[in-house]
């Protein structure tokens, strides 16, 4: 794309070391999927087989009658839901950031920025103890609250929305629309690519989440998929193929989503103007 | 009343950034005072159930960090991370992108997808994963290593070599986001630059130094930034992958901190710590901003 009249050999040389260096990354992810096909002794065999000898399910099938997977999955489920709605708080104040002219704007904002420059570990401790202190500890709502609002997700929905010509805001106030109508009916849907390339990080993130769920959730019954996971890996330390069946299980469902909606993720960076 | 009526008509921009502002002061801005207040205290399990036991003791907690050897020990580690690993994350994730950039056919975005992949990749699967790959017995890496006769590789036994894993480990999951930073920017750069080039005879690597490169000051600048940050937290590795073993040979300043307050429930220290290691995140920052400067006055 960049040059014109490219050689050929250069061409190839580049085409050759990018799937050299994408098999090498992906290394792990063969190794993982291909060893949760494979029985419990196939796993440990030496020299180890590429392709499992004799495939089997029942790693999987495991991973819901021996193990709780089927509880982790409805509590990771429930922490992706709740952090969309998070989502639309931190794009409702990335709009109000952005479209309207209030008393205080530049001090709040610089402040939502300020704690984007915090590290996690300052905040961890007193997070836990504000918990405590209301008795929300080993309970979901204690899960799911402290990670609904995101500097750095409010940030980029300013930067997108500070585009939208106010004449087209100001029109639709004119016909009479509601300030919250003109946010779901005609802001929404011009600011949908910074909506697809947030809702995936967002679901992400929610999926993934550990360390405060870990943190917080005493009980099994509000383990997430990841808690459950690394329970996994202690329980099972030496049956590989079990514990490589519960990776797959976490990290498929994510590989797909993402190569349907990647290009997103590509634009978003170019939209926010990191570049 | 004039000034409450007012606040009534021009409700809306407050009611828009409420649900998450006050969030975030519940949960970022707030924490932080706590989190100062009680760095100066003796805070622990027992001050947290009886709130009159808690005694204020001065910087105490920050003299006592720094005669403790688990925690000198963190910093050194820490440092051995940042300085190995973001110089190889910068590096690979812009000599990846620059590959990328190569073409746009069909080939070019399956493999953006697979060069992404292990940064959306969750920590635990990738402990999980990555612990059955460094396993010294059964481990893949060893036996291709015993295919070139070489001996059994310690990878996470050995507390030099569990560092090293660590960063290998984690420079895999650190490309892809920076990555498409870098792809971002290379987008944004005008063809006509290229052109330009081209035209006075500028071969491929003259272009990639004398065009390209510099044009990508400022991704490059935002790519260190945020990475030498990340890589100062350096925490989820050695927490799932060694717990920061052997001999705490791969604690970093971020898990000893998790593991004061959380493992020890010594929450003052750990406030304590966690203050040390937001003051150099701040002063290293501050030396790239300044790096930066006199780099554009020449």
């Amino acid at each position: 794309m960049a040059i014109k009249k490219k050689s050929k050999a250069g061409n190839y040389l580049v085409i050759v070391l990018m799937i050299v260096g994408g098999i090498a990354v992906s290394i792990p992810f063969i190794w993982m999927i291909s060893s949760s096909f494979k029985p419990e002794s196939e796993v440990l065999a030496i020299p180890p087989t590429i392709f499992p000898e004799n495939p089997t399910l029942d790693n999987y099938i495991n991973l819901f009658t021996n193990m709780n997977f089927t509880v982790y999955l409805r509590n990771t489920l429930i922490i992706v839901f709740f952090s969309f709605i998070g989502l639309l708080f931190n794009a409702m104040a990335g709009y109000g950031f952005a479209k309207y002219e209030f008393k205080g704007r530049e001090k709040v904002f610089y402040l939502v920025l300020a704690t984007m420059m915090i590290p996690g570990q300052v905040t961890m401790i007193p997070v836990y103890l504000l918990l405590n202190e209301m008795g929300l500890t080993n309970t979901m709502t204690g899960i799911i609250l402290p990670g609904l609002a995101v500097a750095f997700s409010i940030f980029l929905f300013r930067q997108f929305m500070t585009t939208i010509p106010n004449d087209l805001i100001e029109a639709a106030r004119l016909d009479g629309a509601g300030e919250f109508y003109i946010f779901f009916k005609l802001v929404m849907p011009i600011a949908k690519p910074i909506f697809a390339v947030q809702g995936i990080l967002t679901f992400i993130a929610g999926w993934n989440s550990f360390l405060w769920p870990l943190i917080i959730a005493n009980d099994e019954s509000l383990y997430t998929l990841s808690v459950g996971l690394s329970l996994l890996q202690g329980q099972y330390a030496n049956n590989f193929a079990l514990q490589m069946a519960g990776a797959a299980f976490m990290v498929v469902p994510i590989i797909i989503i993402f190569s349907f909606f990647q290009k997103y993720i590509v634009e978003g960076f170019t939209m926010s103007g990191i570049k | 009343m004039s000034n409450f009526n007012k606040m009534i008509k021009n409700r809306h921009p407050y009611m828009f950034i409420a649900p998450a502002v006050l969030l975030l002061t519940v949960f970022s801005l707030i924490p932080i005072l706590i989190a100062f207040v009680i760095s100066f205290t003796d805070l622990n399990l027992k001050g947290l159930a009886d709130w009159s036991s808690i005694t204020f003791i001065g910087v105490e907690n920050y003299t006592e960090l720094f005669s403790d050897d688990t925690f000198l020990k963190s910093i050194f580690n820490t440092a051995f991370y940042v300085v190995l690993g973001v110089p190889l994350v910068i590096f690979f994730s812009l000599s990846i992108a620059l590959m990328l950039n190569y073409g746009t056919s069909k080939l070019f975005t399956v493999f953006r997808a697979v060069y992404y992949m292990p940064s959306i990749t969750n920590i635990i699967a990738v402990a999980v994963i990555w612990g059955y790959l460094y396993n010294t017995e059964y481990g893949l890496f060893n036996y291709l290593l015993s295919l070139l006769t070489v001996d059994n590789i310690p990878w996470l036994e050995e507390p030099t070599i569990a560092k090293l894993s660590l960063i290998l480990l984690a420079v895999w999951k650190g490309i892809g986001i920076n990555m498409i930073i870098f792809l971002a920017a290379l987008q944004g750069i005008p063809r006509s630059y290229y052109e330009a080039a081209e035209m006075d005879g500028a071969n491929r690597l003259q272009v990639l130094f004398n065009v390209t490169l510099p044009l990508l000051r400022y991704a490059t600048f935002f790519v260190t930034i945020t990475t030498l940050i990340g890589w100062m937290q350096f925490f989820e590795e050695p927490f799932v992958m060694t717990d920061g073993g052997p001999l705490d040979g791969t604690i970093s300043i971020a898990l000893f901190i998790y593991k004061e307050g959380f493992q020890f429930s010594e929450f003052g220290y750990a406030a304590a710590g966690s203050f040390i290691l937001f003051a150099m995140i701040i002063i290293v920052t501050m030396i790239q901003f300044k790096l930066r400067k006199s780099d554009t006055e020449y």
